[in-house]
């Protein structure tokens, strides 16, 4: 392992129809972000944190969006939590 | 260090000798054999003479490996709780200081697993 | 006039704070008479935040919309045969090892999730240990639901419960729940929350689901991942309440190193199982032990560690063991499986030849020069008909009670890793460093350690002999043995058209 790698924040949702504006919602607001498709699941990762804005996948969906419905499609998380209204972000450091 | 209880421990040790009906339990492991995956197990009377543990348990078990036909047990190493030592095979298991949950290991120079592979 | 949302923090403050009270005719230690003794001082219980901020009215809107799709999902499952869509049915092995080691765990973990519920003093705390008492049994139900539908299909489904009580292999996890479950409060939440859940957790559900999906069981990833979702909450919860432990009170910190240390080894030594149901029972394998471990506890632990290390706490004790096992572990498991396969509730094979072809690629250090050939004597042996089970019992370690399999990985991969102490005039073995200093650290209780092979040797398991034990097991005949003289295979067979291969076996 590099130790670039060290830090990784990931979130990992099921690849379903309501994951999907989260993992588009999550490749734009975090260009870093690594992307990995697995069975049944996807893998987003980035160094450092990795965050989920409501406003983004409002903007996706057209409807509102409380974030807490990410309980829905979640598998896994690293990271320190940070959620409130408006956003779901993982941290390390 | 000691376990932390909020009402302490009750002296309860689940694999006292006197549990085992006049046995005790003896390990064996053959070393270099590895197809055995771990060494066995023997519930076995204190003064059970070693020579009946080598000529008698042990082919129960041991037997299974095609190796054991060659088996020199005048050759035979063996290691008491890991300490190397010749047993006296008329004595008991006792007499040579086997213990309640000892391990018996030995190595037969020469036989070294299927194809040489400690297996 | 319309009331105005509440936010989210407001809505989390005002839903888990002052519902608690000091009592006044009562002592409050006498109230909560479990959250002391250990050692552990928390100052203010207010400090403890779920970071999720999840309050019950939320809780139940979520659960229930996640049963609602689970239950479609079996329905729908059931309906159109899922069974027959499997990759093979030898994949069931891991099913059957699931059900009877992985199921009861998630029920005894309902019940010490429930006792925290009550007995944490804070009402934060209490709060997301009652949700979490419910996730446990709600995991436990829907594992049992799920795969009530292989049960009528396929053997060995039919008695885990009973079976995780008694058998030799399952005692390994049912030994770890009830160690945790014997702990105090915060040893148990530490255990089960941080060590397990959110260090090693991942290593369970991630691949392993993902690897169901990658085998047609649409009905194990379904209920995986949902409750997956759970999972993610309680390991939250578990880096929350370590992180809140130790900025309480200085003098936690050594406690609670001391608990990660146990907790990761024991933990480890259960998921030993896992690495054989990863590498060797599914049948398309997404990804192997080892990589999994590279990416879950080396990339992702480390990651973690570093970042807890501005409270002083470290790495887990022998973790560098740990790593150095990754490349063996399964392989020694498997092993043993297939030694022992007339004593195990699912069925034992040896590894096809495209399975080797992947097993050699991704351990190209083992396993071609350790573990194929064992693999290919089996395979010789049953195809001349002198292949013979192993007829004995294993010694066991003490504290992790897996049969004494591993071996001196770092110096001498051949070599079994024998430990051993005395305690009261009694020896005791252990499999590893990390399981004798579990022993030393608290002799009492694994003095009491109920093993398996001693417990046949004092006459408490129904017998002698092993058709009487397996009876009192309550395994059927056509439980164990090998995949390709079960029941199992010939109804597969007869399942895909092949007439023959169903009469015969193999």
């Amino acid at each position: 392992m590099t130790d670039k790698k060290k830090n990784t924040a990931f979130l990992i949702v099921q690849d379903n129809e309501d994951a999907r504006p989260i993992i588009e919602a999550v490749e734009q607001d975090n260009p870093e972000a690594s992307i990995q498709y697995e069975p049944g699941m996807v893998r987003m990762e980035c160094e450092g944190s990795l965050i989920v804005k409501q406003e983004t996948v409002e903007a996706l969906i057209g409807r509102d969006w409380d974030v807490q419905e990410l309980h829905l499609v979640l598998i896994s998380l690293a990271g320190n939590v940070d959620e409130d209204d408006e956003k779901f972000e993982l941290s390390w450091g | 260090m000691t376990v932390i209880a909020k009402d302490g421990y009750v002296d309860l040790v689940q694999d006292k000798v006197d549990n085992f009906h006049g046995n005790q339990v003896v390990y064996v492991s053959w070393d270099d054999h590895l197809l055995f995956c771990a060494a066995q197990a023997f519930p076995l009377p204190p003064e059970m003479p070693f020579k009946a543990l080598v000529f008698e348990v042990i082919p129960t078990v041991f037997s299974w490996h095609k190796e054991f036909e060659q088996v020199d047990w005048a050759k035979a190493q063996w290691n008491l709780d890991g300490n190397d030592f010749v047993p006296d095979m008329e004595k008991s298991l006792a007499e040579n200081g086997v213990e309640h949950k000892s391990l018996i290991r030995f190595k037969t120079p020469g036989l070294t697993g299927i194809d040489g592979t400690r297996m | 006039m319309a009331a105005k949302k509440l936010n989210l923090r407001k809505r989390y403050e005002l839903l888990t704070r002052g519902m608690g009270w000091e009592t006044s005719y009562q002592k409050m230690d006498d109230v909560f008479p479990y959250d002391t003794f250990e050692g552990i001082k928390i100052t203010d219980w207010d400090k403890w935040e779920d970071p999720f901020r999840l309050t019950m009215d939320a809780y139940w809107k979520f659960q229930a919309e996640k049963e609602k799709k689970l239950y479609a999902i079996i329905d729908s499952f059931a309906q159109n045969n899922g069974q027959t869509n499997l990759a093979d049915a030898s994949y069931l092995s891991a099913i059957k090892l699931f059900i009877t080691g992985v199921t009861p765990l998630e029920y005894a973990a309902h019940h010490g999730f429930s006792h925290l519920g009550r007995h944490f003093r804070g009402e934060g705390a209490r709060i997301a240990c009652q949700m979490q008492a419910i996730d446990e049994l709600r995991h436990a139900q829907t594992q049992i639901h799920t795969i009530s539908h292989y049960n009528k299909h396929f053997t060995g489904l039919h008695n885990p419960f009973h079976q995780s009580d008694r058998v030799w292999y399952l005692s390994v996890p049912k030994s770890f729940g009830e160690d945790a479950l014997t702990a105090g409060p915060f040893e148990f939440i530490t255990s089960i929350s941080f060590a397990f859940e959110y260090v090693l957790t991942n290593l369970l559900f991630v691949p392993f689901m993902s690897g169901a999906a990658y085998n047609g069981d649409m009905a194990t990833t379904t209920f995986g991942f949902s409750a997956q979702s759970d999972e993610s909450r309680h390991m939250t919860l578990g880096l929350e309440i370590i992180k809140f432990m130790v900025e309480q009170h200085e003098d936690n910190l050594p406690i609670i190193q001391r608990w990660i240390d146990k907790h990761f080894w024991r933990a480890y030594r259960v998921l030993a199982l896992v690495s054989a149901m990863q590498d060797y029972m599914l049948t398309n394998t997404p990804m192997s032990w080892k990589e999994a471990w590279d990416i879950y506890f080396v990339e992702n632990g480390g990651a973690l560690f570093e970042d807890l290390g501005r409270y002083g706490l470290k790495m887990p004790k022998h973790h560098e063991l740990a790593t150095a096992e990754a490349e063996h572990l399964s392989h020694q498991v498997w092993s043993v499986f297939c030694a022992l396969g007339n004593a195990t509730g699912f069925h034992t094979f040896e590894p096809s030849e495209e399975k080797m072809a992947w097993l050699s690629e991704k351990y190209p250090n083992t396993f071609d020069k350790y573990y194929r050939p064992r693999f290919e004597l089996w395979k010789r042996q049953k195809a001349e008909g002198t292949f013979e089970y192993l007829a004995s019992l294993p010694q066991l370690c003490q504290v992790c009670q897996i049969p004494m399999i591993f071996t001196e990985v770092e110096t001498d991969p051949m070599q079994i890793s024998f430990r051993n102490t005395k305690y009261k005039g009694d020896n005791y073995h252990f499999c590893s460093d990390g399981c004798k200093d579990v022993f030393e650290n608290e002799p009492e209780k694994y003095v009491q350690a109920w093993l398996p092979v001693h417990q046949i040797f004092q006459g408490n398991c129904g017998g002698a002999t092993v058709p009487e034990v397996l009876e009192w097991y309550k395994f059927q005949p056509e439980d164990g043995g090998d995949y390709f003289d079960s029941l199992d295979y010939r109804r597969w067979q007869e399942w895909h058209g092949n007439a023959e291969a169903a009469k015969t076996g193999s």
